[in-house]
């Protein structure tokens, strides 16, 4: 059987910020009505984390649970379990007009860890990233640059960020060149309360 | 930079994450083949060029992927509201333009 790897092959960087891409993703859209009990379940069971208020993301040990929009949500898992979770949340959701579908290998994931992460993804997303709006447990789908992306902070340096596979080289790239050496903006670092 | 505020997402966003989507309440003729070619052409082409106030289609389309509607100021670019497809029509009178 051939080898299964992730867009860029856990490919990282080491400038302002650390830019990794993280490989291999466990990634299961949900579509469906969110108010619904089953769907609800479903959610919280294959990902192992509480349900998501708006724009929130929930984690837990083997995973996430993501608001992505009013009837969309997405559930991390590692990679392998992928087909044994979608399976169940399929067999329970039964004739819930609901989808589940596996979009591991659609999507390519990157972290971008330091202590001017903030200001880097500052630079490509429009997005308020002051730490007293943009806080560990939101999820904003946005853009980076020219591009569709999700991110999220797993604490306060570390962002978390999801595109497509097929423009996978262009967020690393484009993330490569906010973190160059001699960048940086030092914005948020002199917004810190003191 | 211009802000939007998603009554999907219920939130202020950047112009850059929307999409315009032409003007909103058209509504498509419930039996198209019944329409005459210039109620058709009226429905696919004709639109107003509002000088002021207009309802348009918006889209989330960096967001959350919804379409909605807005009341725009055509010339000063202010969105007045923005309200979720489907809701009726807000009356011009009672919009503020102040941001929720
Ligand atoms: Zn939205």
């Amino acid at each position: 059987m051939s080898e299964t790897i992730s867009a860029l092959n856990n490919a990282g960087y080491s400038g302002l910020v650390r830019i990794d891409e993280t490989g291999l993703q466990g990634m299961i859209t949900l579509r469906g009505d969110l108010s619904l009990t089953t769907v609800k379940k479903v959610a919280t069971t294959a990902s192992g984390a509480t349900f998501p208020g708006q724009r929130q993301i929930t984690v837990s040990d083997t995973g996430a649970l993501a608001w992505m929009s009013p009837d969309e949500l997405l559930i991390l898992c590692p990679y392998e379990e992928v087909s044994d979770r979608l399976a169940k949340m399929t067999k329970t959701l039964g004739n819930t007009n609901a989808l589940a579908v596996d979009v591991s290998d659609a999507r390519a994931i990157f972290a971008i860890s330091g202590e001017d992460a903030r200001d880097v993804m500052a630079k490509l997303c429009p997005v308020d990233l002051h730490p007293e709006v943009f806080k560990p447990g939101e999820i904003r789908r946005t853009r980076l640059a020219q591009i569709a992306a999700a991110i999220w902070m797993e604490d306060d340096d570390n962002f978390r960020l999801i595109c497509f596979r097929s423009v996978a080289q262009y967020a690393y790239d484009v993330l490569k060149v906010a973190a160059a050496a001699g960048s940086a903006a030092g914005f948020h670092a002199a917004q810190d309360p003191v | 930079m211009l802000l939007i505020h998603c009554p999907y997402c219920e939130e202020t966003l950047p112009e850059a994450e929307f999409a315009h989507a032409g003007q909103a309440h058209v509504v498509r003729p419930e039996n198209p083949s019944a329409q005459s070619d210039e109620e058709w052409e009226n429905f696919l082409f004709i639109r107003s060029n509002v000088k002021g106030p207009h309802y348009e289609r918006w889209r989330h389309v960096h967001g959350c992927g919804r379409f909605f509607n807005a009341v725009r100021d055509t010339v000063s670019d202010r969105f007045l509201t923005t309200y979720k497809a489907g809701a009726p029509r807000p009356d011009l009178e009672t919009l503020t333009g102040e941001v929720k």
